[in-house]
């Protein structure tokens, strides 16, 4: 990627630049990595100074280093926000990232959701994903405004798990990051409501590498051989 | 979802003529319906609209029939397929009580009858395009079930259609349990109606409950719920944001 916010603006669209380079590898035999869809259930709500995050995406926290550095002032939510919604429209919605996008800043706590296209909303609660539905209900059901920290924690923390129990799409443990003015606090596996039922108590190990038993190569094309023939064959 | 076959005959004249007999698209249809077993029996609510697509075009349509006199039907989906189903089981029922003979059809056989149809239907590509909610008490034992407009059908506590899937049905599988009266099933229901009205476009606030119970089918007045917008991040959403929105 080679947006740089100082020197040149970039053209727009997609970016050429790597495909002979990933052609190359692919013919000297490295394997294309291929796409990992994951359904997924994301969730951020707006408590009463701060707002929290279960799931983070941080992919422009460079240039706002960059940023900073070049205004000598603090990053705002609103930066991070137009860096991520200018990415994903200039790839017309092939970036298929729905974002929830959430911090304090000088002018406050906000929470915001980004599109694949890269429309974006402004929201005191907002849910994402496959299970966003799901967690959806638990908020428009459940959300006061006024929340202490403890009962916004608890109420992600809901929604999430409605996302984790009705939807498909989603499983296993929550995830809860709880920011405030100048400090985010990351609560990695807050909820774990899936554990392993039966553990062996002797643990697992694996066998070595597989054995060898026989090897046979069958040459798919056969060797063609061309000799020339003078004159009448081909007169007809 | 469409139902279409691919009939590569070339002419579209005799294409047409096949596609008309056959329903292909729905044109006028109900949203959800959320419904619940309770102490005394079934109670079910759904909302009195009518969508042309994404116009609000009936709003006075109910979607809430008492079927002979141990049962309730819901239906969303196509209304005129429901309108269709409605006079099938009239025919059910006269014919019932012309055997005169103190029997009278109950939830179970009724739901098994309107299975039978909608699979028969699907079979034949030209489905009724409903998801039916069928409710009833009989000799004292409650029944709730719902068939699909692929046949698909099963019998459960709590039942949701339509958005209702994804947006009712968390909250029924968190809230609902066995005995509840009948003011706590009717303020779970208003839950469920409640998110959908907030979050479901085809939603209108005018809704009916119908309960139903040993004694027989009442279906209430239509009334409105009181919904909240008053957030303060509501009336200036973008107040730190400036630009955004």
């Amino acid at each position: 990627m080679s947006q740089s916010t100082v020197d040149v603006p970039p053209k727009g669209g997609f970016s050429f630049d790597l495909c002979k380079r990933n052609d190359m590898l692919i013919q000297k035999g490295l394997k294309a990595p291929s796409f990992l869809k994951t359904g997924t259930t994301i969730v951020g709500l707006i408590f009463k100074l701060s707002w929290f995050l279960s799931h983070c995406s941080d992919m422009v926290s460079s240039q706002l280093r960059l940023h900073r550095y070049q205004t000598g002032r603090d990053s705002r939510v609103i930066t991070a926000l137009t860096l991520l919604k200018k990415h994903l429209f200039s790839y017309q919605g092939h970036v298929s990232a729905a974002l929830v996008l959430g911090g304090v800043d000088i002018t406050g706590p906000h929470l915001h959701t980004i599109y694949p296209h890269g429309s974006t909303d402004t929201l005191p609660f907002a849910t994402m994903g496959s299970g966003s539905l799901a967690a959806m209900s638990v908020f428009e059901a459940k959300y006061k405004e006024g929340l202490t920290r403890d009962e916004g924690i608890k109420l992600v923390a809901e929604a999430i798990c409605s996302g984790i129990f009705n939807d498909l799409g989603s499983g296993s443990n929550v995830d809860i990051c709880v920011i405030t003015k100048g400090n985010k606090e990351y609560l990695r596996n807050y909820m774990e409501p899936n554990p392993r039922t039966y553990v062996s108590s002797k643990g697992y190990s694996f066998t070595k590498k597989t054995e060898v038993l026989r090897t046979k190569i069958t040459p798919l094309m056969e060797r063609v051989e061309i000799t020339e023939v003078t004159g009448e064959a081909m007169e007809e | 979802m469409t139902f279409t076959i691919p009939i590569d005959n070339g002419d579209s004249v005799k294409n047409a003529e096949a596609d008309s007999q056959r329903t292909l698209y729905p044109y006028v249809t109900g949203t959800s319906i959320v419904a619940i077993k309770y102490k005394d029996g079934v109670l079910m609510a759904s909302d009195m609209g009518g969508s042309y697509g994404s116009t609000l075009r009936y709003k006075n349509i109910e979607r809430m029939k008492a079927i002979g006199k141990h049962s309730l039907l819901g239906a969303s989906g196509e209304i005129s397929d429901f309108q269709e189903i409605l006079r099938y089981l009239d025919e059910l029922v006269l014919n019932d009580n012309m055997w005169d003979d103190g029997n009278s059809l109950g939830p179970k056989e009724v739901h098994n009858y309107l299975t039978r149809v909608m699979y028969n239907r699907r079979n034949k590509f030209n489905p009724l395009w409903n998801t039916l909610v069928l409710g009833g008490v009989k000799n004292g034992e409650s029944y709730l079930g719902m068939v699909s407009m692929i046949g698909v059908s099963f019998e459960d506590n709590h039942v949701a259609t339509g958005f209702g899937n994804h947006l009712a049905r968390p909250i029924l599988r968190d809230e609902w349990h066995a005995d509840l009266s009948f003011e706590d099933g009717v303020k779970l229901l208003e839950k469920c109606m409640r998110v959908l009205l907030y979050r479901d476009r085809s939603a209108i606030n005018k809704l009916q409950i119908a309960k139903i119970t040993e004694e027989g089918v009442t279906v209430s007045q239509p009334y409105s719920l009181n919904t909240f917008w008053e957030f303060k991040a509501f009336h200036n959403p973008t107040a730190g944001a400036e630009g955004s929105w």
